[in-house]
């Protein structure tokens, strides 16, 4: 019985541990990531330089105008647009294997931040004419 | 047929590395091509182009499989195809770390004559160049190859080291060797504008390889080691072109081996293929 008990309590907490890593990826990303600062915030150049940045690393899965394709998210969402700067570098940096996304490490960090610029200034769907 | 249906091109993300593997995977579904030249003028034998056609396909984010043709061609001897490669590299940790390794398994099917030296073991050196076509292919190379590939990205460079274990599936020793690379683009931040020949289209780095003997006779004796500057370029396109010129440090390697080659990314290469297939592919 005691066996028993335990291992209730053990897929217990595995259940809780697991329901803490679901979420979207921006959702999963730690604390000292969100927290970081966008180093070109306000510029108008840099989201032109992530728009470049997207069309050529990010566009044939989520879609020219980040609409989404399959089962590559729309990025023109509340999610996104609500998201700190820090959360979403992090998600470039690491990708989600589960969710096929790669990591885009290899991008140097500013061309990273320059991407975050420009899905920033996306907004909402709404806002855009998607395809 | 499948270039006229295909939508568009990506760049590829390996760096301007010709041996050394980095930890980038392939993107799940993008198909990227490559021609890669080696070409050298071994002393004492005839010179040589060697070429190698990668197809190299996105499985799964952690999965990248690529398939290569060998084949060469030695002026006065003969132009022949010398063999397959099917490699599969696994990435070991789903997040970003200071060290990720990617855990890389080949099977390759070639011959004596193959020049294309996608790598470097055991005491393999400039006499292997030498033999004359007719000769060398007769020598059968089925081997099985694993690397352990550990790649790191910090502030813009690229540093990736590779071990190799090599065994030949005849009654051969193990051979180990072994690559290590570093590279930066020339900037970091990318400009608006799309642009040819601006400065972040520009990858620098150097990188070193060679052999370090058999489980018999491990370390430096007896084998070849070079150091390699590489440089690589991309167009606002896609398409990569690299550049790299080895220089051979010890009497068993060859003196230079000029290398080069050309890559284009199919991006999304299989939701297209299904698509043209109709098998149930991704809907929007």
């Amino acid at each position: 019985m005691k066996i028993f008990r335990a291992g209730v309590v053990l897929i217990f907490i595995s259940l809780i541990h697991a329901a803490e890593r679901k979420g979207t990826p921006v959702q999963q990303a730690p604390a000292k990531y969100v927290q970081l600062q966008n180093p070109f915030e306000g510029t108008q150049s840099a989201a032109q330089a992530g728009q470049k940045l997207f069309a050529r690393e990010c566009a044939a899965c989520h879609g020219k105008n980040a609409g989404g394709i399959g089962k590559a998210p729309p990025l023109v969402t509340p999610d996104v647009s609500r998201a700190a700067p820090g959360a979403l570098f992090w998600v470039l940096r690491n990708g989600s294997m589960k969710r096929g996304m790669p990591s885009f490490a290899h991008l140097p960090e500013p061309q990273r931040w320059q991407i975050v610029s420009y899905l920033k200034s996306l907004g909402p769907l709404s806002q855009l004419s998607v395809h | 047929m499948f270039f006229l249906l295909y939508a568009g091109g990506s760049r590829g993300a390996e760096g301007p590395f010709f041996i050394t593997y980095t930890h980038q995977m392939e993107e799940p579904g993008n198909l990227e091509l490559t021609t890669k030249a080696v070409t050298g003028s071994p002393d004492g034998g005839n010179g040589f182009i060697a070429a190698a056609a990668e197809f190299e396909y996105g499985i799964k984010a952690w999965w990248t499989t690529e398939v290569y043709l060998d084949g060469q061609s030695t002026p006065a001897e003969s132009t022949i195809f010398t063999g397959y490669r099917w490699e599969n590299r696994f990435r070991m940790l789903s997040r970003e770390h200071w060290i990720n390794p990617v855990l890389y398994l080949e099977f390759e099917d070639i011959n004596g004559a193959d020049k294309t030296l996608l790598e470097v073991v055991g005491h393999d050196g400039e006499e292997d160049l030498i033999a004359p076509n007719d000769e060398a292919r007769r020598e059968k190379q089925r081997e099985i190859e694993a690397k352990l590939i550990l790649g790191s990205y910090f502030k813009g460079w690229t540093i990736a080291e590779n071990f190799i274990a090599e065994k030949n599936l005849g009654h051969e020793p193990y051979e180990f060797g072994y690559a290590a690379g570093i590279s930066r683009p020339l900037a970091l931040a990318a400009t608006p504008d799309r642009c040819e020949l601006c400065r972040e289209n520009f990858q620098a780095g150097v990188e070193v390889y060679g052999g370090l003997g058999t489980h018999s006779d491990f370390g430096f004796r007896g084998t070849s080691q070079y150091i390699a500057p590489t440089l690589g370029w991309t167009s606002a396109g896609g398409i990569m072109l690299r550049v790299s010129t080895g220089f051979g440090v010890t009497t068993t390697s060859a003196p230079v081996l000029v290398r080069f080659s050309v890559t284009y990314e199919l991006s999304q290469f299989g939701r297209t293929m299904r698509k043209a297939f109709d098998m149930g592919g991704d809907q929007k």
